[in-house]
């Protein structure tokens, strides 16, 4: 199974991104393989809707599921009919939620925000 | 002539004065363009009341003529579209209904539909036709409306007093966009007066004819009068900081309409408006 991670570097020591729509680069982790890719975010820059565009990519990825702190509405509608299950980052280490993930041990993001749309939030 | 009233800072008394000047004037229209937080009306109190709903275009794809191409989700520099198993996503507030998608879908899969963003309520107050633009609660933009009530002909009136939102950001561009004359409302306050800067690099931008209006004014120096003096903004007016103009108008009431010399303080403003104006349209036509 593939998952996907929000993530703030390019490297295997990087951390969990704060944000999904706007995070850096997404980790793309194989379950199976082991394999770990890193594909840059295009919609982190974007001036409206990043997580509209954000989630299209990993919709169209092929993934399964998406580790993240959060997620907004807009982003979620899009992961959702994609029927990719969207999990709650237990901290901000990359191997934490993989192990967590694959015990079976992370939880359903249930709090989908409203986006915060140059509103800042916490 | 087509006046607007506008201020960078808020309740510094657009209202108050375009409410004001228009009740003054023989004849007038009084427009609010303030559409998140329209007020005028509350002074006016317009009869004969005509209500108008305000539409945007959505796009909405029909799933068995898209091929899934994708060429609409490129385009949209909103990205207000996705695509996933088979079906068209429309993000409805995040479209700014340029009509692109639907004019570039090569399957001519995508049509277009109203979505209600608000209302305009027309009205009569004794001289003034009341015009209030009214933004439904949670609504991104009031442009469409602001569009809508300002294409007006108001040929048969002496006067039009655009009542624009606080500020200096596109939703007042828009207001200002076919006046024929700006007035800027200031306050003797710095805060005030760092805002009054802001509408001050505005109507320059637009390229403006304008004069200032200073507004609540106390004994001692007002720094937007110094303001004026370094730019030299033309000062039209000064209404006073005073407890009877504040009470009429915290309760709703036209001061012109209330006595005479407030009447006759309007009127003489008016005046010195117009002959500005005019005076604008010799030298700048």
């Amino acid at each position: 199974m593939r998952i996907a991670i929000p993530v703030d570097e390019k490297s295997l020591e990087t951390s969990v991104c704060v944000s999904f729509g706007r995070a850096s680069y997404f980790l793309i982790y194989d379950t199976d393989s082991r394999e770990k890719v890193f594909v840059d975010n295009s919609a982190a820059y974007s001036q409206g809707g990043a997580g509209i565009k954000a989630a299209q990519y990993i919709a169209d990825s092929g993934v399964s599921a998406l580790l993240t702190p959060r997620c907004g509405e807009n982003a979620a509608e899009v992961i959702e009919a994609a029927k990719i299950k969207i999990y709650k980052t237990i901290n901000d280490s990359i191997s934490d939620n993989i192990n967590a993930f694959n015990e079976g041990k992370l939880a359903m993001l249930k709090e989908i925000h409203a986006g915060f749309h140059g509103h800042g939030g916490k | 002539m087509k006046i607007a009233v506008l201020s960078g800072k808020g309740g510094t008394g657009k209202t108050m004065l375009s409410v004001n000047l228009a009740a003054a004037a023989k004849k007038s229209n009084y427009i609010d363009c303030d559409v998140e937080e329209p007020n005028g009306h509350l002074f006016f109190q317009p009869k004969e009341l005509v209500m108008e709903g305000i539409s945007v275009k959505i796009p909405y794809a029909d799933d068995n003529l898209c091929n899934g191409c994708r060429k609409c989700m490129d385009f949209c520099r909103f990205n207000a579209l996705a695509y996933v198993k088979d079906k068209l996503i429309v993000f409805e507030e995040v479209c700014h209904s340029c009509g692109g998608c639907s004019l570039l879908c090569p399957e001519r899969a995508i049509f277009e539909k109203d979505r209600l963003i608000g209302q305009v309520q027309r009205g009569i107050s004794d001289n003034v036709t009341v015009i209030t633009g009214i933004l439904n609660t949670g609504e991104v933009s009031g442009i469409p409306i602001i569009k809508n009530i300002l294409n007006i002909d108001g040929a048969e009136k002496d006067y039009t007093f655009i009542d624009c939102p606080p500020g200096s950001s596109c939703i007042v561009m828009e207001s200002i966009k076919d006046a024929d004359y700006c007035i800027l409302v200031a306050e003797p306050t710095l805060f005030g007066v760092h805002n009054f800067n802001m509408v001050y690099e505005l109507v320059r931008l637009f390229n403006k004819p304008y004069g200032a209006v200073l507004n609540k004014c106390l004994e001692g120096e007002n720094p937007s009068e110094v303001f004026c003096r370094e730019k030299g903004i033309k000062i039209l007016g000064r209404i006073p900081f005073d407890k009877e103009i504040g009470t009429l108008n915290s309760n709703a009431l036209i001061l012109a309409r209330q006595n005479k010399k407030y009447k006759d303080m309007f009127s003489a403003l008016l005046q010195i408006v117009t002959e500005e104006v005019r005076h604008e349209t010799v030298t700048n036509p």
